[in-house]
């Protein structure tokens, strides 16, 4: 029998992922992977902070729960409220500016992981060494993609300004509409630079398409699982990010269930708690803790709708799926293609909505019988992002839950995650910083938010640490230095 | 706060942070409590921006000034604030959606060809673990001291 001890091997936290998160990856006797772990620093006590507040302000307060994704809290919070204060139904100019202020979001958002997070480790390689797997090398060696990935970026900013109101903590969703429209002046402004924007879409998507058609073997082999995906589809089947009803498909692609009520989720979908993760893991009911976990967000969406409604992004949609053969595609690293054929979605949508007069128009809020209780559902970047409340009869939230992407993203990362140290990790008695790279890359395509909005300076850089089975630190390296300023 | 421009004698002072976050909202604090402060002769100087961070694009938006001043939240770090220069010798940072601001002032150098004079006015913070939207009582007080030391840095500076 070997004395050898088994270990856990920390990383902490990771770069270029949101927020903090910790990767402990535990080894058998044998220095074999039997297990690793994604933890998340998850602040549950956002239900508890809005506990109390009044309805009409849920809105703009959601947006102090994350700084990448404001505009998704603000939005679902703004849905769940229109069922509460009785409409189900908004005005047109209502509904197409909120779609108007989402798509802008879901493009600069999705923009600036591909061009900024991932397009290092695409470019330059999982194993290439940290002072060249940055930004600022991709800037330099390409200068011409990182400024299309800022013009783009800026450009989805811009229709939030536009719709929102302002750039940031914006108000314009209110419960039972919008509180403004979209001006002529606001609308030729934001038409002048469209085309280009669909044209760089398409660039993107080309260079990811390519990149997963000249990289196939790598990509099969790295964090490549079945699972189960789930997004929102719009009554014909196909791609709705705003709004629509649930579907679940299994690996082969069949249907676990189908435009399912969102109000309804709770009977489809269950929160598994684990001791050693602040973060739920949800799980379908009807499959059970062991299969019933999902995958959401772009790669769920390209395998769980039947089409896009927009020409460009639909032929796109097709030859993805052609590309895996119309089965679900189970590849981790697909993320990006797949976030990219949203992008040129995305763009084609604001295109189509720019030139719609019912932006002007001047019918904003409606009201109805009052409710006591608001689900609504959003596609995010990141995926399905739930939210409910209950409100008390002098208007103050009673209860909130929500169901961010991340984690319902959560297992899937946990898979990857174990998958990619089953495969570079196994039978090494030193981590070195590719290895750590190909861990933080797996993560990092499913774009995850951990927790995301503190910030301040002075934080921790990325850690490494090595135990022993008796829990004592036998070894520590750091990945890179944060910033100087005030340390 | 007015926002016509003067030329490059122009100072762009950008406060990101959470106000969500208990005392990571210092940066965006502060610059309310400047736009009020503000004496009247220097407003044309001076543009005033809040973030929760600072993000790839505003390195465009760093491309129109001769100085910025960055104000954030610190951590660990000198009481009541401290007042340096960005060093962007030090290399930037991207490290997850936001970037630091030697990083911004590198990738408005590098695309640009433009290298603003940058400083970090970090003021210490206490509490950062929950959502309150609300600084610690020391925080308001580190916050009032760095507007004074700031204002008065200004005045010299357009004096």
């Amino acid at each position: 029998m070997t004395t050898q001890k088994a270990r856990v091997v920390e990383i902490s936290p990771l770069t270029r992922v949101e927020g903090h998160g910790k990767v402990s990856i535990h080894l058998d006797e044998n220095q074999q992977v039997s297990e690793a772990r994604l933890h998340i620093v998850e602040f549950r006590g956002f239900e508890r902070f809005i506990q109390g507040r009044l309805l009409w302000e849920v809105p703009v307060i959601v947006q102090r729960l994350c700084g990448i994704c404001p505009v998704s809290h603000h939005l679902a919070a703004a849905k769940a409220m229109d069922q509460i204060v009785g409409v189900d139904q908004l005005t047109p100019t209502a509904e197409k500016m909120r779609r108007l202020m989402h798509y802008g979001q879901i493009l600069q958002s999705n923009v600036l992981h591909f061009f900024h997070l991932s397009s290092p480790d695409l470019l330059f390689g999982f194993s290439a060494p940290s002072e060249k797997r940055n930004i600022f090398e991709v800037i330099k060696e390409f200068p011409e993609l990182a400024k299309k990935g800022i013009l783009m970026r800026k450009y989805g900013q811009e229709v939030i300004q536009a719709t929102a109101g302002k750039k940031i903590h914006g108000t314009s969703a209110i419960p039972g509409g919008i509180s403004k429209n979209l001006s002529l002046a606001e609308r030729d402004h934001l038409l002048q630079d469209i085309e280009q924007m669909i044209q760089w879409s398409q660039e993107a998507v080309v260079l990811t398409r390519e990149y997963t058609e000249n990289h196939l073997g790598l990509i099969k082999g790295f964090a490549h699982f079945k699972s189960n995906h789930m997004s929102l589809v719009n009554a014909a089947g196909g791609m709705d990010l705003y709004d629509g009803k649930l579907r679940a498909i299994n690996p082969e692609g069949d249907k676990i269930f189908d435009h399912m009520p969102v109000h309804q989720f709770d009977q489809f979908i269950q929160e598994e708690v684990k001791p050693w993760s602040y973060m739920k893991f949800p799980f379908i009911r009807s499959l059970g803790q062991t299969d019933g976990w999902y995958r959401v967000g772009p790669l769920a969406r390209m395998n769980t709708v039947d089409f896009i409604d927009t020409p460009l992004a639909n032929q796109e949609h097709q030859a993805f799926r052609q590309y895996f053969d119309h089965q679900p595609c189970q590849m981790t690293l697909a993320y990006h293609w797949a976030r990219m054929i949203e992008v040129l979605h995305c763009a084609e949508k604001i295109r189509e909505l720019l030139n719609d007069t019912d932006l002007q128009g001047s019918d904003l809020v409606l009201k109805g019988e009052r409710r006591e209780e608001g689900i609504a559902v959003i596609e995010a970047p990141r995926g399905s992002l739930f939210h409910h409340y209950k409100v008390n009869e002098q208007d103050q939230v009673t209860y909130c839950n929500l169901i961010v992407s991340t984690t319902h993203n959560n297992t899937a990362m946990n898979h990857a995650v174990t998958d990619v140290a089953r495969t570079y990790l196994n039978g090494q008695n030193e981590i070195t910083e590719a290895m750590l790279n190909h861990i933080e890359v797996a993560v990092r395509a499913y774009d995850p938010c951990l927790s995301c909005a503190t910030h301040a300076l002075g934080q921790m850089p990325l850690k490494v640490e090595l135990y022993d089975a008796d829990n004592t630190l036998i070894s520590s390296a750091s990945q890179y230095v944060s910033q100087a300023a005030d340390e | 706060m007015n926002n016509s421009k003067v030329a490059t004698t122009y100072t762009w002072i950008i406060g990101y942070g959470n106000p969500g976050r208990q005392d990571d909202g210092i940066g965006p604090c502060f610059i309310t409590r400047l736009a009020q402060r503000l004496p009247e002769h220097l407003s044309p100087h001076i543009s005033l921006q809040e973030n929760y961070q600072l993000t790839v694009e505003d390195a465009l938006e760093a491309c129109d000034y001769q100085r910025i001043i960055f104000v954030d939240a610190s951590l660990n770090g000198t009481e009541p604030f401290s007042y340096q220069p960005v060093d962007t010798r030090a290399g930037g940072e991207f490290g997850s959606h936001s970037i630091s601001p030697a990083g911004l002032i590198q990738l408005c150098n590098t695309l640009y060809q433009h290298q603003p004079e940058a400083s970090i006015l970090g003021i210490r913070g206490y509490q950062f673990d929950d959502f309150e939207e609300k600084l610690s009582p020391q925080a308001q007080c580190n916050v009032e001291a760095a507007l004074d030391f700031l204002i008065t840095t200004l005045e010299a500076h357009y004096a």
